[in-house]
């Protein structure tokens, strides 16, 4: 069975009202931050979980950990429904499911030296008696790579890298088995970023890490992760596993993605289609397929009528129109032959 | 010949008891055309060398013991404040990571874009206003009659930097200093505007100096780079000569531990340890307690950038013997 079964997932937000809605008694806007999210990750899988900016990934790794309410929804976690879950099973279910954040200055409290902001964690899910508390966060600072000597350090006087193993190390010492790491790489330089994903690597090896790993980096997500999940305005639009989808994605948005990376290779030119427009707000969602207005492939069906669901295209799952027609296994020979339409 | 010429140019930071050198004896040539890349973590000293350059940096806090910078001809380090001002926006112009924090809030986009113009070229409001709204067009901004007047926040991130890319190429300069112009952007959004600055530069004849810590962007937009480390040029090469044959061990750690380049399920180099503090840089190679090749001589002698084949130089003592155990 999944760890963590997520089954059409939303959170919306209501923005605060104008003066011309609260005067005609409408409410505010709504912005659909995550819109239908289905998504399971099995024990020890990583998952990536990729998209522009604003595109709901993080929104959706929050609200899986209840950080940020949902609107409706199932998540489900080792059978438990977390969305469900009491003040008591709730702080169970947090000590085996943790966050590592994005930018590690901001997620450590500057008042706190590396050792308290770990013993913090122990003392809180009361995990070990007082005499253990150092030895277990000597322990832990191993784990991930910390030089003890900085136990009586705080977080202005380390290093990106620094900060982001003790962010690690905080999520680990409650014992969690699920890890969200929501851009842990993207503030490091690329010397530390390399070292931060090995350790990544490394703590799915050693301890059977479920993880997932919310980035923009495709690269790194290539590197980490088994199996990818490409969001666009609050949905998954492809989804299966990370080698396939980067040899020949099928959504034209992961293909735009994909080929938007700039690749080290001397001979690379930035000659190939190149996604026009910008990433769109969600509070202002196009009618049909979200993507439509950008999309280089899009049809009649696509501008009105439904979003499109997913369905199974060759091993993985893409929510598109252009596989939903009857004819769609004539389709993707096309698709490959005119790259990504021309655009 | 050479639009911009830096040769040993240093630069130091003053701090309580002494001058700390952020930027050592650093060369560099841009040709007109050219895109040179210049690559580095932080901290290793790419923007202090070219604001130092562009002589953004004066300060009493702030010296250049050594070092010239010609550019058509005059040492930009020793020019006047008012030759300077004639030159900074017309011939040389200068964009930035965050647009945001450079573009004025109580402005709107069209006099931004046009300043340089009414500046520099005297033009009067209504030009300037047409003009502004030719060069929203030109750099792929939608609606540029609408855009022209509306404020930096009504614009995303990607037009913002596209309107502060119109106003930096207004008066046509013959060199732009780009600054991590991309990193704060999606990869869909970086592709475009990649693909704007190497248009210009097809158009106009304009050079690049493109500050970035991300190799592949280099790799698909550079002519040459120089790869910085610890307030050094470690290694300047053509791009294809760089990336295909690395000679410096940091360069080919930085190339190695690029995560899609390694074959699935292997393990991903890197390389250990962190850039010094700039107060605490070691003796000999400044790259020597991270470089997995070091030698006791390494930790002794001064390197200096030496040819290594045409087009090729390289900072390290031991370049030849790495390169023949290859």
């Amino acid at each position: 069975m999944a760890l963590l079964e997520v089954r059409d997932l939303h959170v919306h937000y209501r923005g605060s009202r104008s003066l011309p809605d609260l005067l005609a008694r409408r409410p505010g806007q709504t912005t659909r931050a995550v819109n239908g999210v289905s998504l399971s990750i099995e024990r020890g899988e990583t998952v990536g979980l990729v998209g522009e900016s604003g595109c709901g990934k993080s929104t959706l790794g929050r609200a899986l950990l209840r950080l940020t309410p949902a609107s409706g929804g199932t998540v489900r976690f080792d059978g438990a429904d977390v969305l469900g879950l009491g003040k008591e099973p709730l702080l169970r279910f947090r000590r085996r499911a943790q966050m590592v954040f994005q930018d590690p200055y901001a997620s450590l409290n500057p008042r706190f030296t590396v050792f308290e902001t770990l013993a913090e964690v122990l003392r809180v899910h009361r995990l070990c008696s007082r005499g253990e508390v150092r030895p277990r966060v000597h322990e832990l600072m191993v784990q991930v790579g910390l030089p003890v000597e900085l136990a009586g350090r705080k977080a202005r006087s380390l290093s990106g890298g620094q900060c982001q193993r003790v962010g690690i190390a905080r999520a680990l010492a409650a014992g969690a088995e699920f890890l969200i790491a929501d851009e842990p790489v993207s503030a490091l330089d690329v010397s530390i970023q390399a070292q931060i994903l090995k350790l990544f690597r490394q703590l799915q090896r050693e301890r059977h890490l479920t993880l997932l790993f919310i980035s923009h980096d495709l690269g790194v997500v290539r590197y980490l992760c088994r199996r990818v999940a490409v969001m666009y305005l609050g949905r998954i639009v492809e989804e299966g596993p990370v080698a396939r989808i980067f040899a020949d994605p099928k959504h034209p948005y992961s293909r735009s993605l994909i080929e938007a990376i700039p690749r080290m290779d001397p001979e690379s030119t930035l000659s190939g289609p190149v996604l026009a427009g910008e990433p769109p707000s969600p509070r202002k969602q196009p009618a049909g397929c979200p993507f439509h207005p950008r999309c280089p492939r899009a049809m009649e069906t696509c501008r009105a009528g439904a979003p499109p669901t997913a369905r199974e295209v060759e091993g993985r799952r893409v929510a598109c129109h252009l596989y939903s027609a009857a004819s769609w296994v004539a389709q993707p020979r096309a698709l490959a032959e005119t790259g990504a339409g021309g655009a | 010949m050479a639009l911009l010429e830096v040769r040993d140019l240093s630069v130091e930071f003053a701090s309580r008891a002494r001058w700390l050198c952020a930027v050592e004896r650093v060369s560099f040539t841009v040709a007109e055309g050219e895109v040179m890349g210049l690559v580095g973590e932080s901290g290793s000293g790419k923007t202090v060398t070219c604001r130092a350059i562009l002589r953004l940096l004066d300060g009493p806090k702030v010296r250049t013991p050594s070092g010239e910078a010609r550019f058509e001809g005059n040492d930009l380090l020793r020019l006047s404040a008012r030759a300077l001002r004639a030159l900074h926006g017309r011939r040389i112009a200068m964009i930035f990571q965050n647009p945001s924090s450079y573009l004025d809030p109580l402005m709107t986009i069209g006099r931004q874009v046009a300043e340089p113009l009414v500046h520099h070229e005297g033009l009067r409001p209504r030009e300037a206003r047409t003009r502004a709204i030719e060069l929203l067009h030109q750099v792929g901004i939608p609606d540029p009659r609408h855009t022209v007047d509306a404020y930096p926040h009504q614009l995303s991130g990607g037009m913002r930097q596209r309107a502060m890319i119109a106003a930096a190429v207004a008066c046509e300069p013959r060199l732009l200093v780009a600054d991590e112009p991309t990193t704060a952007l999606d990869v869909t959004v970086q592709a475009q505007i990649l693909r704007l600055l190497l248009e210009l530069r097809d158009r106009t004849g304009l050079a690049i100096i493109l500050i970035t810590h991300a190799l592949g962007v280099v790799a698909a937009t550079c002519d040459s780079v120089a790869v910085m480390y610890a307030g050094r040029i470690m290694e300047r090469a053509s791009k294809r000569e760089l990336i295909r044959q690395p000679k410096h061990p940091y360069t080919m750690g930085l190339i190695r531990s690029q995560p899609d380049l390694v074959v699935a399920g292997e393990e991903l180099p890197s390389i250990e340890g962190q850039l010094p503090a700039l107060g605490q840089l070691p003796g000999g190679c400044p790259f020597h307690p991270r470089c997995p090749h070091a030698l006791p001589a390494c930790r002794r002698q001064d390197v200096e950038l030496e040819p290594a084949g045409a087009d090729h130089r390289v900072a390290c003592i031991r370049w030849r013997e790495l390169e023949a155990a290859a």
